[in-house]
């Protein structure tokens, strides 16, 4: 019983870890408006702290751009139009996400250009091993035969 | 390519590629800013010290002028000041301060503590002319040529080395030019 009373205590506290979030309070006029908000400050790099992205970021930086997309997607922009203008701003690299284009299509394809030497090899591999073990097979019917 | 080789030749181009990393990681941080060579982004903000008064990129049109973003919780701001200082003692170039996302009583006493270098010094209290800027560490320096056009960009604090490479003979080309 004690055990229980201890466990649901403990549970509760986990509700204010939740509330702990770096978020300033931003109203919504709807939850899809929210829903891209979220999507995007996740999507969205802070430049100051560079590993973690606008969602997570406690740096001013952080929350003034958190506030820039906030105010963006009350005046009716889309998500196109609010990542061009940070990549307006700050580079690609705020782009958790590269475009296509030239000078990251090697970022794009180096997977499956990967993925194709790696298939190569292991034909390959398959062709000469296949081959060594038809050798062994002819000569093991070769000794059967002569002995 | 024989069996030998393989793993010679992949170790080789592995040394190469650490090589690399290892030259540029020091620059990494550093990103080319998408605004060089592009026209500086307008702005209009009221002076510090003297709110009524506002100025706007138009006002600079005409002459180059360096921009110089600080704030007084910037630490590297105050190791940057004595070569802004000099810089201004050249009395080469306009030096545009702007004062962001700080308060304007710690900003006039940062000023007033370690001097004032700047021909004007303008008031971004909310940030939003440094988010145009794409500004995301203080110091940052932008030279800006007679068309408007953003030049030169320097990420963290000015050296006496950056001046004299970067910013002194890009003036004495605009001097001549002018003759």
């Amino acid at each position: 019983m004690k055990l229980t009373a201890l466990l649901v205590l403990l549970l509760s506290f986990s509700a204010f870890a939740q509330l702990q979030q770096v978020q300033e309070p931003l109203v919504f006029e709807t939850q899809q408006q929210q829903d891209r908000f979220d999507q995007l400050t996740k999507e969205l790099r802070c430049l100051v702290c560079q590993n973690q992205n606008l969602a997570d970021s406690d740096a001013p930086l952080a929350h003034d751009l958190r506030r820039e997309v906030h105010a963006m997607l009350q005046t009716g922009q889309n998500d196109q139009q609010i990542k061009q203008f940070m990549v307006e701003r700050y580079g690609d690299f705020v782009l958790y996400r590269p475009p296509v284009q030239t000078n990251t299509y090697l970022l794009w394809m180096a997977p499956l250009v990967l993925l194709l030497g790696g298939a190569l090899v292991l034909r390959s591999n398959i062709k000469k091993r296949t081959a060594l073990l038809g050798d062994d097979q002819v000569n093991d019917k070769n000794n059967h035969e002569t002995s | 390519m024989n069996a030998r080789t393989l793993p010679l030749m992949a170790f080789a181009l592995l040394v190469v590629l650490l090589i690399v990393g290892l030259q540029i990681s020091d620059k990494k941080t550093e990103l080319p800013s998408p605004l060089l060579n592009k026209p500086a982004p307008a702005f209009d903000l009221p002076v510090l010290g003297n709110p009524d008064q506002r100025l706007s990129k138009e006002s600079f049109l005409g002459k180059p002028y360096l921009i110089n973003f600080w704030a007084s919780w910037c630490i590297t701001c105050r190791v940057e000041h004595p070569v802004v200082t000099e810089l201004a003692k050249l009395n080469k170039i306009t030096i545009l301060g702007l004062n962001f996302r700080d308060d304007k009583a710690d900003a006039q006493a940062w000023l007033g503590k370690y001097g004032d270098p700047y021909d004007v010094n303008l008031r971004d209290a909310d940030g939003r002319t440094s988010i145009d800027f794409g500004v995301y560490a203080a110091p940052e320096s932008f030279l800006v040529d007679p068309n408007g056009t953003i030049v030169f960009k320097q990420l963290g604090a000015l050296t006496t080395e950056i001046i004299e490479t970067e910013i002194l003979p890009r003036v004495a080309a605009w001097e001549s030019e002018k003759r």
